[in-house]
């Protein structure tokens, strides 16, 4: 007994040595404090950075001070507040050093220790290289500060508990800067420093395990997004140009950004450099496509919609409407127009399963975002007044087989389903 | 424009219009400053309904300006209101309240902002008219309440919290069962001016309003 107690006790310490050495890996030492600089290309340069990774998205709560904190995330775990990132000294940024920064994004380890919930995407911050890290803080301290104590997350027990976060950490967070191929271009790399780094892109676009970590981040196959219920769609092997310019004016000739990616385009994307996009777009467009899952032409796991072929009542019940509330814009032959109404024939977004944003946008309307290019984007009536579950899944069951589309039914209960979905 | 907008009219309609969540109250008309103040609460949450607030999320100051200078330039006809169901003292209280406020309350007359017709003043204060009861009814009690609310100095909140229940009735009775003029232009173009220029109002230099307000522009009410 005695023994086994030794054993038992030995092999505690040392899985707490281990998670001690997990935990702390790679961090390097802070320093003192550092007085801010007032280096104004470093300071305009962290601005373009703070774009970049939409950092206002989280941290700028709607019609608030910038940077100011305290928006609601909602998560599959609670909520989670951001933070005062303004240099407010007793709520803010104030008595951080550069180092402490450069800590946050690397490890995800607070100014005073604490473990950083991982809905802040230090996993791909810690990418971030050190110059890009300090560019940032120098501008974060050039704002306004703000007094506005953070707001703890109202989390469920335990995922906000330090020990549950080492055990995340310690399954799903490896810390290290970006290294560039030597085998690839500067192009791609730019590209692919931006899209998993700075621009975390697979906050969205990869899917999440049980315990919310991407599962293979780098290869972005899409995923339908949790609480907000709209499909982040596979980015892997999407043609470059359309997504340069996707991202720079919000629409293209037959696309439109639309939900939670509408406000990145229009908070973020379109202010990035055409350089920069375009290298984004061109490590995208290198990424090995997802395969194709049964039942749909784009990769984001097994159709949830139920599939199948509509029903003959159905797809006349669905005519029918299309006839009456869609087909002044959208055309009968679903060709659309260009630039103002998107086509309905071989429309990606409508085709992928599951057929989350289609109901979205009937449900809640959509604009693409207003854009230096497209400064007044046209906009789509909501219907979730207009129309019930079952007219609305009728009707894109119609629009997603009509004029050659080809994809599965939407049945009633996934409009149910996605009614009343919670947007941050 | 009107093609890039249909998200908006497809709810609102020419003359807005009852819905199973609450009324949408017509747009068309209203003056260009007090449309922008609404589109940009409704984006930033200061104004919570949150279908608008998502339609609107992508959207940038310079577009709701022009989305609101849109609306504020159609002249489209009211129709008669419904006759009214309330007795002959509560339109009589809405009357008075409206046309002369209460001053040992310190409630100042509806008309003293919102032009002398009701008709709205300026390109920041809405006309009161061609609006049905149930809205009248729910932004009177909204503003009282603070669920809706504008930018300080919040002079419609305070006004709003020194109505009773029963004067938040009237006040809707009454002005739900007023027709809009004809002559009375919906929207004034902008300022004094066009205010002055309207047929109902007493002539020459408007009263100062009553009250401080953080929602109309410098130069359009009270500095």
């Amino acid at each position: 007994m005695k023994a086994a107690a030794a054993v038992a006790l030995g092999l505690l310490l040392a899985l707490a040595a281990a998670m001690g050495w997990l935990e702390l890996r790679g961090e390097a030492d802070r320093g003192a404090a550092a007085a801010p600089t007032h280096d104004a290309a470093l300071v305009a340069r962290g601005a373009y950075l703070a774009r970049a990774g939409n950092c206002q998205g989280c941290h700028t709560p709607r019609g608030a001070a910038p940077y100011s904190g305290g928006r609601g995330i909602p998560t599959p775990f609670g909520t989670v507040y951001s933070s005062n990132l303004t240099p407010d000294a007793r709520t803010g940024l104030g008595g951080w050093t550069p180092a402490d920064f450069r800590r946050a994004l690397h490890n995800g380890r607070s100014r005073d220790g604490r473990l950083l919930v991982p809905a802040f995407p230090y996993d791909s911050y810690t990418l971030i290289s050190a110059g890009d890290a300090d560019a940032l803080f120098a501008y974060l301290r050039s704002l306004p500060a703000v007094e506005r104590a953070n707001r703890p997350h109202a989390l469920r027990f335990p995922y906000g508990q330090s020990w549950a976060l080492a055990v995340w950490r310690a399954l799903y967070f490896r810390p290290g800067r970006f290294t560039p191929d030597a085998a690839r271009s500067a192009q791609w790399n730019r590209g692919a420093y931006l899209v998993q780094g700075l621009g975390h892109c697979s906050a969205c676009h990869a899917p999440r395990n049980l315990l919310g970590a991407a599962r293979d981040p780098l290869a972005l196959g899409g995923g339908l997004m949790p609480m907000q219920n709209w499909l982040a769609p596979p980015l892997a092997g999407a043609a470059a140009p359309p997504v340069a310019s996707l991202l720079q004016r919000g629409v293209s000739g037959d696309a439109a950004l639309l939900g939670p990616m509408a406000e990145v385009v229009l908070h973020s994307t379109q202010h990035l450099q055409p350089a920069d996009l375009q290298a984004m777009a061109v490590y995208l467009a290198s990424l090995p496509p997802p395969p194709a899952p049964r039942g749909g032409d784009a990769a984001t796991g097994p159709s949830r919609s139920g599939g199948g072929a509509p029903d003959a009542a159905q797809l006349e019940r669905g005519e029918k409407i299309y006839a009456e509330r869609c087909a002044r814009c959208h055309g009968d032959d679903g060709r659309g127009r260009e630039r103002a109404y998107v086509p309905l024939a071989g429309n990606r977004a409508l085709l992928r399963e599951p057929p989350a944003n289609p109901v979205q946008v009937v449900l809640g309307g959509a604009f693409a975002a207003s854009t230096a290019l497209n400064p007044r984007p046209f906009g789509m009536p909501p219907f979730a007044n207009e129309l019930s579950d079952d007219d609305i899944a009728a009707v894109l069951s119609y629009v997603r087989t009509a004029w050659g589309n080809q994809a599965g039914a939407v049945r009633a209960l996934d409009v149910q389903r996605w009614r009343g979905s919670v947007r941050p | 424009m009107a093609q890039r907008l249909l998200a908006c009219t497809g709810c609102h309609g020419k003359d807005g219009r009852a819905a199973p969540d609450g009324y949408y109250p017509r747009i068309a008309g209203k003056p260009a400053g007090y449309l922008f103040r609404q589109l940009r609460a409704f984006r930033d949450g200061q104004r919570r309904y949150a279908p608008m607030g998502q339609l609107l999320a992508p959207l940038d100051d310079a577009y709701l300006q022009q989305i609101a200078s849109h609306f504020a330039t159609l002249q489209l006809p009211y129709p008669r209101p419904p006759p009214s169901r309330a007795d002959a003292a509560t339109l009589a209280r809405g009357q008075a309240l409206a046309q002369h406020g209460d001053a040992a309350r310190d409630i100042p007359a509806c008309r003293a902002c919102h032009g002398g017709a009701l008709g709205g003043a300026g390109a920041d204060v809405p006309g009161l008219l061609g609006l049905p009861l149930d809205y009248l009814n729910a932004q009177l009690g909204a503003w009282r309440t603070g669920a809706r609310h504008a930018e300080a100095p919040d002079c419609m909140a305070q006004i709003a919290q020194r109505l009773q229940p029963q004067d938040v009735n009237a006040l809707a009775h009454w002005l739900a069962a007023q027709p809009v003029p004809a002559a009375t232009p919906a929207v004034a173009a902008a300022g004094a001016q066009a205010d002055a220029a309207r047929a109902p109002d007493p002539p020459g230099p408007a009263a100062p309003p009553p009250l401080r307000c953080g929602s109309m522009s410098v130069g359009a009410g009270v500095r």
